[in-house]
């Protein structure tokens, strides 16, 4: 099953490579991982998200726990949460068919257009991965010239925050 | 106080309550080198090879519970010592290696005697550090120490680069009593509704099993677990690693269990109906296959580690804690004048493992002229009134050794287990003579094994640790040999040790005695002269038989039950069918 790991980590040079280590040395799978500094320059927040069977998963957030980088983690995938991907897209825009197509397309998945030239859109588009995906395939695979999807991030709904 | 970062090593070292420093010099430790030629309190242990600093401290840590300390040189020093780190890593000893590096406006410019120790050692370590600034020097070892032996230990690396250590920039130096790390704090405790159901689980039990691992040792509790098991009755069995935090003579404790483990040991692992297992990981060499491992049995499992827990066999009551707080705590419970457990099924339960315990399952046959292993560890064990400190290499003299020498005491069963390293057991050896000069040391070996870190016999004559190295000849790389013995239709690939040094004229040439024992009568004399002489390090080469194999064995993909037993033992238990006994 899917899972999404929020962390909070050491903000130290070696932190994600250990954990980025960890994964490939005990063979897991790694989906999506996030990481930037937090409002406290110490500490970077982390979503990594991943898949695997019960078993898996318990050894996966064990193992990240016993880091001695992660000060705090939490599975959210049990409870309430929100998961946002930003992705850039850039698409072949020639003709003035093409590019109304992609811009009324844009606007059915409430992308904004940020870069234009003559013969290109770069389109940003925030959602759900399916979202993400959902909009890729609607466009033409011939058009799209580059993607680039930033992995998915959480948090928590409602008053529970993952903090120290 | 005004230091200098090398001074700062030192001192923190000292004030640390660190008498051992175990290592080898080069360009990036100069400043430190030199700075430890100006004082005496700290003694410096100059090894052969970066490998045995690291297994020498290993072996003084595991023989004293203390942290054991290294400094080796950047670049080869630093991967040198990976493999004894990684020796520790797996055993979870407590390890501080401090590693030069070079200066830090060079790092990452493939200098010379460079490489990313940091990088290299993180699979490998419990947590490592780079010491980027001076001011926090000695904050930063403080957390070294702290990491290494608090909650599950293990090896931690500071790499220090050479400027860090520059004799002419000094700082004000206080020595950190604590250290707090807001990422770090491992639970001791164990939950009390937990151990509550434990208790009362145990309690209910018909066929109850004590299965106990390295974890009681490293947390001390060795009374608190014999005062635990004479409490309940039941029967223990221990792991390698865990051998003598039990007594392995008192008549409740059936043997070593796993791969090479006792045939009642395995039995009763397959047949009891409750399983607590205290401070042991379930490795693969104890449980076989999983899918037939203790199949009737409900499983307590007591690990400070969380991730040891139903991480490959699952637990139906974790208790996550120091095994030392839960057993007492444990303790607390059975401190009652009566127990109520079941009495008669216990008694049948030993019954039946009493008739598992006939069949001597560690017996061996005697050849006419020949040496077998087995009576040499016996004999080591006579003479040395089993109170020796034993370490050991990797091989069938290692099983030899943990089934023949029963330990009494923990900390005295000195062997790599996790990682299985051969090289490991004569730099172990003197760390342990170093730690307690009065006591009889020996290294069970094998010639395959010694010669992976025999320069440290040069070691040995420096620092006059007399050790005596029991090395059990069979002129094969013999634990391979075996396997291809019973798995490769006897193909020996690449595992006769032709042309072997003259280990007598070896010992000789470093300044050591050599003595060679080819006949079985002369075993006793030799064994004897060997520990006689108080203050020589011996090398006791002993021609041993060369086909014996370690029994019984379990096989890989066989279940704890289905235990291959020796051609004897074979014997001894069709006779004991035709006679219509239980086996
Ligand atoms: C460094 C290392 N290399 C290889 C092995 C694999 N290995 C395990 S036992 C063994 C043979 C050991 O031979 P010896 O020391 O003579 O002991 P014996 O089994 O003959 O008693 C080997 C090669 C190992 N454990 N460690
Ligand atoms: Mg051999």
């Amino acid at each position: 099953m899917r899972h999404i790991i929020s962390l909070l980590v050491e903000n130290e040079s070696g932190a994600l490579s250990r954990i980025s280590g960890l994964f490939s040395a005990r063979g897991y799978n790694i989906e999506s991982l996030t990481v930037a500094t937090t409002e406290d320059p110490t500490l970077s927040r982390m979503t990594i998200v991943t898949s695997g069977s019960d078993r898996i998963i318990e050894q996966i957030n064990k193992q990240l726990n016993k880091l001695v980088d992660v000060v705090k983690l939490q599975d959210f995938t049990e409870g309430n949460f929100i998961e946002r991907e930003m992705m850039f897209v850039k698409v072949k825009a020639q003709g003035e068919a093409q590019r109304s197509e992609v811009k009324r397309l844009s606007d059915i998945f409430r992308a904004r257009i940020i870069d234009v030239t003559d013969t290109t859109f770069c389109i940003e588009l925030t959602g759900s991965g399916d979202k993400l995906d959902a909009y890729i395939n609607s466009l033409h695979e011939t058009n799209v010239i580059e993607v680039v999807r930033s992995g998915s991030m959480g948090i928590l709904r409602g008053e529970k925050a993952l903090t120290l | 106080m005004e230091l200098s970062g090398s001074e700062i090593i030192i001192q923190f070292l000292k004030d640390e309550g660190v008498k051992h420093l175990f290592g080898y010099p080069g360009g990036a430790v100069l400043h430190i080198y030199d700075a430890l030629h100006q004082q005496d309190d700290l003694q410096h242990i100059l090894v052969r090879h970066e490998q045995g600093a690291t297994h020498a401290a290993d072996g003084y840590a595991r023989a004293t519970g203390k942290p054991g300390v290294c400094l080796v040189t950047s670049g080869p020093g630093a991967t040198n010592a990976v493999t004894g780190i990684a020796t520790a890593y797996m055993d979870s000893i407590p390890l501080v290696v401090i590693t030069g590096q070079v200066p830090s406006h060079a790092i990452g410019s493939d200098a010379f005697q460079e490489v990313d120790a940091v990088g290299v050692t993180r699979a490998c370590v419990k947590h490592n550090f780079l010491v980027k600034d001076l001011n926090k020097l000695a904050e930063t070892l403080k957390k070294a120490f702290f990491v290494a032996t608090s909650g599950r230990p293990g090896p931690v690396v500071v790499d220090i680069p050479k400027d860090i250590t520059a004799p002419h920039i000094k700082i004000p130096y206080v020595y950190p009593e604590k250290v707090e790390m807001r990422s770090y704090n491992p639970n001791l405790k164990g939950h009390p509704r937990q151990i509550k159901r434990a208790v009362d689980l145990l309690l209910s039990a018909k066929r109850p099993m004590i299965y106990t691992g390295g974890g009681v040792i490293m947390s001390e509790a060795a009374n608190e677990l014999r005062e635990f098991v004479r409490k309940l009755g039941y029967p223990i069995t221990q792991t390698l690693m865990g051998l003598g935090a039990f007594p392995g003579t008192d008549p409740q404790f059936i043997g070593m269990l796993g791969m090479h483990g006792t045939y009642e040991s395995n039995m009763a692992m397959h047949e009891c109906d409750v399983l607590i297992a205290i401070g042991a990981r379930f490795d693969d060499r104890i449980t076989g296959v999983t899918s037939t491992f203790c199949p009737y049995a409900q499983v307590i499992h007591i690990d400070i580690d969380p991730a040891s827990i139903s991480k490959t066999v699952n637990a139906d009551i974790p208790i996550v804690g120091d095994v030392k707080d839960v057993l007492s705590a444990m303790n607390v419970l059975l401190d009652k004048p009566e127990l109520p457990i079941d009495k008669s099924a216990l008694e049948a339960w030993w019954n039946k493992i009493k008739s598992w315990q006939s069949q001597n399952s560690y017996a061996y046959e005697n050849k006419p002229g020949l040496i077998q292993p087995q009576a040499a560890v016996e004999e080591l064990y006579k003479v040395t009134g089993g109170d020796a400190y034993i370490t050991s290499d990797v091989g069938q003299h290692q099983m030899y050794a943990a089934q023949f020498y029963p330990f009494d005491e923990p900390r005295r069963w000195i062997n790599s287990g996790g990682l299985g390293t051969m090289g490991f057991g004569l730099p172990a050896a003197m760390g342990v003579k170093l730690a307690f000069p009065d006591k009889d040391v020996a290294c069970v070996t094998g010639e395959g094994s010694i010669q992976m870190c025999i320069q440290e016999l040069s070691t040995c004559l420096q620092y006059d640790t007399p050790v005596k190295i029991i090395n059990l000849n069979n002129r094969y790389l013999g634990m391979v040999r075996q396997w291809q013995e019973f798995f490769y239709e006897k193909r020996y690939s690449h595992v006769y040790m032709d042309s072997l040094p003259d280990f007598v004229k070896l010992a000789e040439a470093y300044g050591h005695v050599g003595i060679r024992v080819e006949d079985p009568k002369d075993l006793h004399d030799a064994m004897k002269e060997a520990f006689a002489l108080k203050d020589r390090t011996v090398f006791l080469d002993i021609m041993t038989d060369r086909e014996a194999n370690v029994y019984p064995m379990i096989s890989s993909g066989k279940a704890h039950n289905e235990m291959d037993l020796s051609p004897l033992q074979q014997k001894i238990q069709a006779d004991m069918k035709a006679r219509g006994e239980t086996v």
